[in-house]
């Protein structure tokens, strides 16, 4: 791989994001709003997959991190809008997303730590756990709403915003992971003894894995508070980490173009089932992910980067 | 394979859905009135959901054999939310912007009226909450109304009650924080019953919507030494509350809100929920020849089964959008909106409703108590 | 004081249905090493069994008889097995090589489908359905404490399925088979024993175990509808976790101290809005102490 290439996509995929965006007040917004769910999604399974598909670190608690930067973001938005000339407002937008990445990067410090000393199901129970934690703390934080939700976000996320922070989260973790520090996540996935005998700090390798996993599901959160103009402590529960784990999994953990495929697939998936099969559709769709699973288990799609281990 | 070929997968979905937003609304014009609901007729809250959607379909087909409005018939199109934050907006952008839908309805959760509230006021189409009570959800947009009654109504109504009926001086307040029915109901009661002074508050404990074991909480309770308990929440948490009060050996009354009308709550709580009070909207006892004629005819729609207030409220919503419809002779959102804005006295099941000016329904509440397994009227307050 | 012995009933009576769940999480996992996602909709079939089984069985021995009542457990166990069996064959038998993973979105999968398809209003609808008493329950009351009869039915029969399995585990053929499955899978298959056949059984069992704890919790909540089994699913996982997956006794205690967990933190009124959280945030704190549970034992990987 050339890096010029990569480049070149990653300025090519956010100016036709931005050129596609340019148009977007011609679109029914049924369509526009699934296309703006499909690019967080996206966003949010990529980030995942850094996680519990590069490093072998099983985390249940990306929705929290979500939850972090969303709120974060539109309390941001909320609070300082009216302090400033509207000209200023997209860059309000973009400092709110990073806050919110930054502060859920520092909840994935904090829960990088105990990944430290726990292994598989203990520590899906801790990142579990900690979603919990995050969603309880909101629910019983009445500035930003408590259960009662927090509204009256501004519709600030579009096409471009979405799908050209989609690409630079694709690039940075793919580049991440094909550099010559990235290989160390592989290494700690594929055998954290052997990586640790080599001179690889397992111990660090995990806890940046958490932090930049955590930034990227953080600015996901910030989008979606954006798009929807509403958060409430119950959106961000257990299940829908559930649902951002299945991406990784079916995608083929650890491959990223597959992950991308399957974020794309199960977000549209149920809203084309809606019109043809109406009250069973999650029935039919459910059917789908066992079928999915039989038919490809090492993952939809095995072209993405990923040379290590065979499954 | 490398990191370009990655990346060239984001932009061509970008394609991909550049070319799916091409489609413009493919809702029918031909004659019906597209009416948009949507309901959580799966997930955690279905319960209320299927309840609330029984009594807009029963609505919606009764008004059909009475030859519908404006010479048209209705169609109602109903979306799952699958009681899951994010859906909503979803599906209301859908009845919208892809179905046509000239107004929508729905729905129980303030948390999803109130995202689906955003989609509809940008898209300027009325919305009809059935039973959203949280004050926050009309203040969304002058295109946003509710039938029911909004949280510091009931919660003034209840602190009344406990004050002037129960003759209680130590209340405890018991309150589901998952749920902002709940809070807000809590809220407003607590302001009431301390406003007038005399009264206290001796506990406040906090449980989350859908737990089973409640035993924590009420030993607390039962050791403040309440003389009633303030239970704002829904039927099946409320049955099994009182449940396991009386196993305690709590013997003061429980009272809670309209979100315990249900026969469900005595079918579930049978001898424990005996003697405690809820408010409500109507009574059957005490109410107009309406209400009697809705159960008879839920009845009959759905097996036998006796509707709670939440399809009462759904009911109300859909005949409150027809009479809308009615009187502005017009499907036109924006006159539909000034019409429903208008709208007084309007005969409902749920009682006389007038819509104020922050498009909320005033309509009196009453009081009934559990006994005998039945509902029996104690009082009416009027707001 | 008294109160702090009220509270400390209370939480060994969430506790022991917490225990009773997490017993057939823990085994499944012991034998296969994977989170069997699918046993808390197992749970709820259990419920729903008994549910339509109990009219005709209190016509032949009267309402509330505790020989009907055993009769409904026993069924619905029975039907709750071959339900389990059927989903291992079906489902997670065609992976069996697979990475776990694999199989654990295979069991999200099968756990959507039966949630959404009982919750058809062509199947058991979506609604909350009173559960019937099966058996008379009565509150006893003692120097100030009260406790309930359902609840000591609940730690009793967490105590006799505990040793139940642990025997069975330990003492027979098959247990062995079981534990030699487990330790590993391809010489255990040398060794002449039918992998299937273990494997068959070991659902089984945890899915019978899944409906007796179905029923039981279905007596508690007093209602049942087809989602009843995801909260208390999750907590018995935890539960199971936190005593050291794969581990009965071990799964037991987890589920008692979370029980307990919860109780004293839902029973202070200052905190009990934070309830949940409190649990899992001393959750956590265990398990830095103790990275592999309670009774767990620490595994060291060798080079």
């Amino acid at each position: 791989m050339t890096h010029l290439g990569a480049k070149r996509f990653l300025i090519a995929a956010i100016a036709a994001a931005a050129a596609v965006s340019a148009f977007s007040s011609s679109f029914n917004s049924y369509f526009l709003s699934v296309a703006i769910d499909v690019g967080v999604n996206i966003i949010l399974a990529v980030s995942l997959n850094l996680i519990n598909g590069h490093t072998g670190q099983f985390s249940l608690g990306h929705a929290g991190f979500m939850a972090v930067g969303g709120y974060t973001a539109a309390v941001c938005t909320l609070r300082l809008s009216p302090l400033i000339p509207p000209e200023l407002q997209p860059a309000l937008f973009l400092f709110a997303l990073l806050a919110g990445g930054l502060l859920a990067a520092a909840a994935g410090l904090i829960v990088g730590v105990p990944s430290l000393r726990l292994r598989g199901d203990y520590l899906a129970v801790v990142t579990l756990g900690f979603g919990e934690i995050i969603r309880v703390l909101l629910q019983n934080s009445e500035f930003v709403g408590a259960a009662s939700g927090l509204k009256g976000i501004a519709k600030l996320t579009t096409l471009g915003w979405t799908f050209g922070l989609a690409a630079i989260t694709v690039y940075v973790i793919a580049s991440l992971v094909n550099s010559t520090y990235g290989r160390g996540f592989i290494a700690v996935n594929d055998d954290e003894v052997a990586a640790s005998a080599m001179g690889i700090n397992p111990t660090r390798y995990k806890v940046v894995a958490f932090v930049i996993g955590a930034f990227f599901a953080g600015v996901a959160g910030g989008l979606y508070a954006h798009h929807k103009q509403f958060l409430s402590p119950t959106g961000f529960d257990f299940m829908k980490s559930i649902d951002i784990v299945v991406m990784v999994i079916l995608g083929g953990m650890g491959r990223t173009a597959g992950v991308i495929i399957a974020a794309v697939l199960l977000t549209v998936l149920p809203e084309y089932l809606r019109s043809s099969f109406a009250d069973v559709r999650m029935i039919v769709y459910a059917l789908l992910i066992i079928g999915l699973m039989m038919a490809r288990p090492q993952g939809l799609f095995t072209l993405g980067p990923r040379k290590a281990k065979s499954a | 394979m490398n990191a370009t070929s990655t990346l060239r997968i984001p932009f061509f979905l970008l394609l991909a859905c550049a070319s799916l937003t091409g489609c413009g609304p493919g809702g029918s014009h031909s004659g019906e009135i597209l009416v948009g609901e949507f309901a959580s007729l799966t997930g955690k809250e279905a319960t209320f959901g299927v309840s609330s959607h029984e009594g807009t379909q029963l609505a919606i087909d009764e008004l059909n054999s009475a030859g519908g409005a404006l010479g048209r018939k209705f169609k109602l199109l109903t979306e799952d939310t699958r009681s899951t934050a994010g859906e909503s907006s979803t599906v209301v952008n859908k009845l919208i912007a892809r179905d046509g839908a000239i107004a929508i309805l729905g729905e129980v959760a303030s948390s999803r009226s109130l995202e689906a509230a955003a989609v509809c006021q940008q898209a300027k189409i009325p919305m009809i909450s059935p039973s959203s009570t949280n004050p926050q959800v009309t203040e969304t947009g002058d295109y946003i109304f509710r039938v029911c009654f909004i949280d510091p109504f009931q919660g003034t109504v209840m602190a009344n009650f406990a004050r002037n009926t129960l003759k209680a001086k130590r209340v405890a307040v018991f309150t589901d924080v998952k749920s902002d029915y709940s809070k807000g109901l809590a809220k407003y009661f607590k302001e009431g019953f301390l406003k007038s002074g005399g009264g206290e508050i001796v506990a406040e404990l906090d449980f989350n919507g859908g737990d089973k074991d409640f035993k924590a909480q009420l030993t607390s309770i039962k050791a403040a030494k309440p003389e009633a308990i303030f239970v704002p929440c829904y039927y099946t948490d409320a049955a099994l509350i009182c449940i396991q009060a009386r196993q305690l050996g709590l013997n003061a009354p429980l009272f809670g809100g309209d979100g315990w009308e249900s026969d469900q709550l005595v079918k579930i709580g049978a001898e424990a929920v005996e003697g405690n009070y809820f408010s409500t909207h109507y009574s059957p006892d005490a109410g107009s020849d309406k209400g009697k004629r809705f159960v008879e005819a839920y009845k009959k729609a759905f097996n036998g089964k006796v509707p709670d207030a939440m399809a009462a409220l759904g009911y109300d919503s859909a005949m409150l959008l027809a009479d809308a419809i009615r009187r502005c002779g017009s499907t036109d959102s924006q006159k539909l909106r000034d019409t429903l804005a208008a709208t007084k006295d309007l005969d409902a099941v749920t009682g006389r409703t007038t819509i104020d000016s922050h498009r909320d329904a005033t309509k009196s509440a009453v009081i009934l108590q559990v006994k005998g397994g039945s509902f029996k009227y104690i009082e009416t307050i009027n707001p | 004081m008294s109160q702090f012995l009220q509270q400390l009933i209370n939480g060994l009576a969430l506790g022991s249905i917490y225990a009773l769940i997490a017993l057939g999480y823990t085994m499944v996992y012991g034998v296969l090493r994977f989170i069997n996602f699918a046993h808390s909709d197992v749970l709820m079939l259990g419920a729903f069994a008994a549910y339509f089984l109990n009219p005709s069985i209190e016509r032949t021995f009267g309402p509330q008889s505790i020989p009907g009542a055993l009769l409904v457990v026993l069924l619905s166990a029975l039907i709750c097995a071959a339900l389990g069996i059927l989903i291992e064959i079906l489902a997670y038998r065609p992976l069996r090589n697979r990475p776990k993973l694999t199989v654990l979105i295979t069991a999200i999968g099968v756990s959507l489908f039966i949630e959404y398809t009982c919750q058809h209003r062509s199947v058991f609808r979506a609604e909350t359905r009173p559960f019937p008493n099966l058996f008379p329950s009565r509150d006893f009351q003692w120097l100030g404490l009260a406790v309930n009869s359902n609840d000591l039915v609940v730690l009793a029969a967490t105590a006799v399925l505990l040793t139940a399995l642990w025997f069975i585990v330990q003492r027979t053929k098959t247990g062995t088979a079981m534990r030699a499955v487990a330790f590993n899978p391809q010489a255990a298959a040398l060794m002449g024993i039918n992998i299937n056949r273990v494997i068959s059984f070991t659902f089984g069992l945890g899915s019978a175990l899944a409906a007796i704890a179905g029923i039981l919790y279905a007596l508690k909540a007093r209602g049942i509808e087809p989602l009843m089994g995801v909260t208390p699913g999750l907590r018995a996982f935890t539960a199971a976790v936190l005593g050291g997956i794969g581990n009965l006794p071990g799964a037991a205690l987890g589920g008692f101290v979370l029980g307990a967990l919860e109780t004293f933190a839902g029973g202070i009124p200052a905190i009990s809005n934070y309830r949940d959280g409190i649990a899992f945030a001393l959750l956590i704190l265990i398990l830095l102490f103790r990275p592999a549970g309670l009774l767990g034992k620490p595994q060291t990987e060798k080079v």
